[in-house]
């Protein structure tokens, strides 16, 4: 399917121009629709920021090598489900399988890691109407965020473990492995920008 | 070919009722679905329109018959205030995301985009199907949303926070609101739904020879529609999912600190009520342009074939529809001139959206000129499809005013915006509607509407149209605010008071023309006169398709494209038209 | 544009006829109605300016209305009555004309306007900052009604906080603060003396409303959570109507409020009538 990246695009009709089948096609619209979807929310975030008086300051409120581990986690779990992806164009189904439950377990230690945060955070009386530093839109954004963003990551970790039973039983193709690995990878690109403006900066 | 074959073949087993009729994947079924289901939603937006004038003209009548279905808000026979502006509310919701999104986008393009591509069905029929499936409810929860509590939502289709943030803030903030949210909600999923499939349909389905230079302008006019709202739909999702949080979960995110409302003061402190407003326009004026560009487009596709000449300036008016998707995008804060946002902001984006006139210009001459030298015939499709560019002007040019951000200061807020708006999004779009009705009914339904019902209709919508909306452009200069239950006690209103008179006989007249579309459709379905193939002699591919065509559309040989959409007037054919399959 | 001796050859279309005459007669209707005077009377100085722009618009749209909609009757006249189709297509040069002249028109136009008459205004409004001897007058918007303050003779606004909101003290104003003993307060009704400037520092207590004075051209959305200024220079004595603006609930159409715009002499002795 990516083999017609050599040749030029073709918009005459009778072929698809971009070389990908609908099937891709739609999980990239599907991918940008949602993308945007966390745009709004991290726009939103940057509007409320720039315009408060104060912020809390993240070096004190998180445990950022711990969610440094977690980016690391979920990073690998991208170069695994590449693999994966890589093993099924071959046709190697058992490395296929493989990687494909080593990225759940990657998916589900992050988010595993993310509860942990999240528990350590309510303790400390972060709440979605107010928290010690007296800025409730830093609560607000952190739990609406990353609490999508954990949602994303858990469906995925779902459709993932599925498509891991149905390697097992010989009933996947190498472009379903794509279209969850695309998935995948969006929401380990999602992170990277939550990590870095939340976080981060 | 990279097809996939998403459609069975022409010959297939017996379908149950319910697979063929009501959980159908097949395009054309689920777009007449949309069609019928829109209308009739259009039906009801008119009745609540119908209310909005009776109470503006008459406000101390007393209507015992409507204090029947609304025990609560029309209690003794007198509109409570608080159902004025829910019905408000409501009009403009029902109008616009489930009338003429529906109908036009849904309806139109879920029927046409295949066939006029060349393609057996939609990309993906059974997310097709789920996409009008997700409407049902939609509706269903829209229109419960009267019933409630506290009555339906009542801070406008704009529910701008706090009033739709905060419960106690009015009657229609409680249950009402919280349930118009769901009902949006799942129209963005249907509409995400069915973007997609338009978008990877028109990408990837085309036949043989369909280059992109080569598709009707209804196809373009929905794929640039269909981009611009997945694009922008998602703002309001965020938007949507923020305000949720706030009514419902103690959150701040449009809620600033101070906040003293129903007798109490509110815990919330650090939003911002402009950050709503400022994630719905991101949304809300491209939305517009998606009502509007299948409009543009389907007129395009009508005129055509009754001036028997080809578009003029076709490739411009792509281009134009392309530039005015892309300006459309990063104009929003035309609608919050007033609204607090720093007015250097506000400069920025009056001259961009000034910038939308010209596109807008050129199409709307190229419409004009694509009549020069042709030889008309006025069926009631193009007498439509004519009105439309009548409309088109209209509007447009109130337009100037509007987005013109010194001008907005007089006129926002008044009813020029809403004269405006309805030219736009209530006319442009429903006389194409009604052009695309006439002149797709015989290939939807293999039978032909009246003629005379529907010249009648339309001298029943035209004139009427232009005494209610002109007219509002008029009032909204005299000052007139809107969203106001009762005028009558302002004095700088004075010289005007003659207006919603005026404007409310024309919108009843109107209302009463529109019966006999409805009674056409009713005869036509039940036993009108069959159409052939082509009654109309028109190029583009649908025409070459049974008249309806079958499941699969094309029986056993898909269509080959050979020419351009609008071969008309050709000296050297046989007839004036060359069909787009006949080779050259 | 050339045509052959066929295409002249004509047909009768009582309908062409009739839709071409009702397609002049919105033209020229809408052009006539829309030449009335219907902005109510103009009564500060930069609303002078906001009507140049008003009028600009009404007269270019009106032109191009008129024109387009001539253009258009006669087109829907002459071809519903041809025998048959022009055999020539439009050329290159014809299609390329007919998308320039729209385009420069339309810049000419509509940026034109934007830019060569509105910018002043808009300055003049927003950049400005209004003379010393401003009258200020702190307007707060409430469900359903205007809370108008005045800051008294030390120019001061007394500290508000609203924790100390109740039925009495409507914009909780701390009453130990010193400078609060001489505010002047009123309800939905602002007295201010003619050719002076008039400061208004826009608030709201609890939702969206719109500070809209049809008569001075000013309108500007009052958010709660924000104080927003405004100035204007009232030049016409009377009395002139506040309108809410933004849809803030069940009451919006209710709040009708009272610019009294009076003498110099007037206005002193208001309020030192106040302030008794």
């Amino acid at each position: 399917m990516s083999s017609a990246r050599e040749a030029p695009m073709n918009w005459s009709g009778g072929v698809a121009p971009l070389g990908m089948s609908w099937q891709k096609l739609m999980m990239w619209i599907f991918i940008v629709t949602d993308g945007l979807l966390f745009a709004g929310f991290l726009a939103s975030y940057g509007f409320a920021r720039t315009g408060a008086r104060s912020w809390p300051n993240q070096q004190e409120v998180f445990h950022l090598w711990f969610i440094s581990l977690m980016t690391f986690v979920l990073i690998s779990s991208s170069a695994t489900m590449a693999t994966a992806v890589a093993a099924a164009r071959v046709a190697d189904w058992k490395k296929v399988g493989n990687m494909v439950l080593a990225t759940v377990g990657g998916g589900v230690s992050f988010l595993a890691m993310q509860a942990y945060e999240w528990g350590g955070l309510i303790r400390d009386g972060v709440t979605l109407g107010s928290n010690p530093w007296n800025v409730p839109a830093f609560g607000n954004f952190f739990f609406l965020i990353t609490g999508f963003h954990g949602t994303h990551v858990l469906i995925g970790a779902i459709v993932l473990a599925t498509l891991a039973t149905r390697v097992r039983a010989g009933k996947t193709t190498a472009a379903g492995v794509e279209l969850a690995g695309l998935y995948w990878h969006f929401v380990d690109l999602v992170w990277v920008f939550v990590f870095t403006l939340f976080y981060l900066i | 070919m990279q097809h996939q074959a998403t459609a069975e073949t022409v010959v297939h087993e017996k379908q149950s009722f319910l697979r063929r009729y009501v959980f159908s994947t097949d395009h054309k079924t689920i777009g007449i679905q949309y069609y019928l289901t829109g209308g009739l939603m259009g039906v009801l937006g008119a009745f609540l329109a119908g209310l909005i004038r009776l109470q503006l003209t008459w406000p101390t009548t007393q209507w015992n018959f409507l204090a029947k279905i609304f025990p609560s808000g029309m209690e003794g026979g007198f509109m409570k205030p608080e159902f004025y502006i829910s019905l408000v509310t409501m009009h403009g919701t029902i109008m616009i995301f489930f009338f003429v999104s529906l109908v036009l986008v849904s309806g139109f393009g879920n029927y046409l985009i295949p066939l006029q591509v060349g393609a057996r069905d939609m990309a993906f029929p059974f997310l097709n199907m789920l996409s009008y499936w997700t409407i049902v409810p939609a509706i269903l929860i829209a229109a419960a949303s009267f019933f409630v509590e506290g009555g339906a939502a009542g801070s406008g289709w704009t529910a701008y926070p706090p009033l739709s943030a905060v419960p106690s803030a009015a009657p229609g903030s409680g249950l009402g609101q919280t349930l118009w949210l769901l009902a949006v909600a799942l129209f963005i999923v249907s509409f995400t739904m069915g973007g997609l499939n338009y978008v990877t349909t028109v990408v990837n389905l085309r036949a043989k020879g369909m280059s992109m230079m080569r598709m009707p302008l209804t196809v373009w006019s929905l794929l640039i529609a269909s981009i611009i709202g997945l694009l922008a739909f998602p703002a309001l999702t965020a938007a949507a999912i923020m305000l949720l949080f706030d009514r419902h979960l103690g959150t701040s995110f449009y809620l600033p600190a101070g906040l003293f409302i129903a007798g109490k003061l509110l815990p919330n402190e650090g939003g911002s009520p402009l950050l709503w407003q400022h994630l719905f326009w991101f949304l809300g004026h491209p939305e517009v342009y998606v009502l509007i560009l299948p409009a543009l487009g389907i007129t395009f596709d009508v005129l055509v074939p009754f001036a028997r000449r080809p578009a003029f300036g076709y490739r411009m008016t792509v281009y134009c529809l392309m530039a005015i998707a892309f300006l459309s995008m990063v104009v929003w804060g035309h609608h919050m001139f007033v609204s607090g946002m720093n007015p250097l902001v506000g400069e920025f984006f009056s001259i961009g959206t000034l910038l939308i006139t010209i596109p807008s210009t050129i199409i709307g001459v190229n419409m004009i000129a694509s009549l020069w030298g042709g030889k008309l015939r006025l069926t009631s499709a193009a007498l439509f499809a004519i009105g439309t560019i009548s409309f088109f002007g209209m509007g447009g040019f109130g337009g100037l005013f509007l987005g013109n951000a010194a001008a907005d200061i007089q006129l926002h807020d008044t009813a020029f915006v809403v004269g405006h708006f309805h030219f736009m999004i209530g006319g442009v779009t429903m006389l194409a509607i009604f052009s695309g009705s006439y002149y797709w009914f015989p290939k939807m339904f293999g039978r032909k509407l009246s003629e005379l019902l529907g010249k009648l209709h339309f001298w029943m919508t035209i004139v009427p149209f232009y005494g209610i909306f002109a007219t509002m452009h008029f009032y909204g200069l005299a000052g007139a605010p809107r969203r106001y239950y009762n005028l009558s006690q302002y004095a700088f209103l004075e010289g005007v008071r003659w207006m919603p008179m005026v404007i409310t006989v024309f919108a009843f007249t109107m209302m009463a023309g529109q019966i006999l579309f409805l009674v056409n459709l009713a005869r036509s379905l039940w036993n009108g006169e069959k159409a052939e193939s082509n009654p109309w002699e028109s190029t583009t591919l649908e025409w070459s398709a049974l008249s309806p065509p079958p499941h699969g559309n094309w029986g056993e040989k898909e269509p080959v494209v050979y020419r351009g959409a609008y071969e008309y007037g050709n000296p050297d054919a046989k007839e004036d038209f060359v069909p787009q399959t006949v080779p050259t | 544009m050339t045509e052959t001796g066929d295409q002249a050859a004509t047909r009768t279309s009582p309908l062409g006829v009739a839709l071409a005459v009702t397609v002049w007669f919105i033209g020229i209707g809408v052009f006539i109605l829309g030449a009335r005077r219907y902005l109510p009377e103009v009564a500060s100085e930069h609303g002078k300016g906001i009507d140049v722009m008003l009028i600009y618009l009404l007269v270019t749209t009106g032109t191009l209305i008129v024109i387009g909609h001539l253009v258009l009757g006669y087109f829907v006249f002459r071809f519903s009555r041809t025998a048959r189709v022009s055999p020539t297509l439009p050329g290159v040069t014809a299609q390329r004309f007919w998308s320039i002249a729209p385009a420069i028109l339309m810049t000419v136009l509509a940026e034109g306007g934007v830019l060569v008459l509105g910018i002043p205004v808009f300055g003049q409004l927003y950049t400005q900052e209004p003379p010393a001897d401003a009258v200020v007058v702190e307007v707060t918007g409430e469900q359903f009604t205007w809370n108008v303050r005045y800051p008294g003779a030390d120019g001061e606004f007394g500290r508000t906080d609203p924790g100390l909101i109740t039925a009495d003290n409507a914009l909780g104003v701390d009453e130990s603060d010193p400078a609060a003993d001489d505010d002047i307060h009123d309800l939905a009704l602002i007295y201010v003396p003619v050719n002076r400037a008039v400061k208004v520092r826009l608030r709201s207590k609890d939702v969206l409303h719109s500070f809209y004075l049809p008569h001075h051209r000013i309108k500007q959305d009052a958010v709660p959570g924000m104080t927003i200024e405004l100035w204007f220079v009232p030049n016409r004595e009377g009395e002139f109507e506040i309108a809410c603006a933004e849809l803030c609930g069940f009451g919006h159409y209710q709040m009708r409020g009272f610019l009294r715009v009076v003498s110099h002499e007037e206005f002193e002795r208001w309020l030192a009538e106040k302030r008794s």
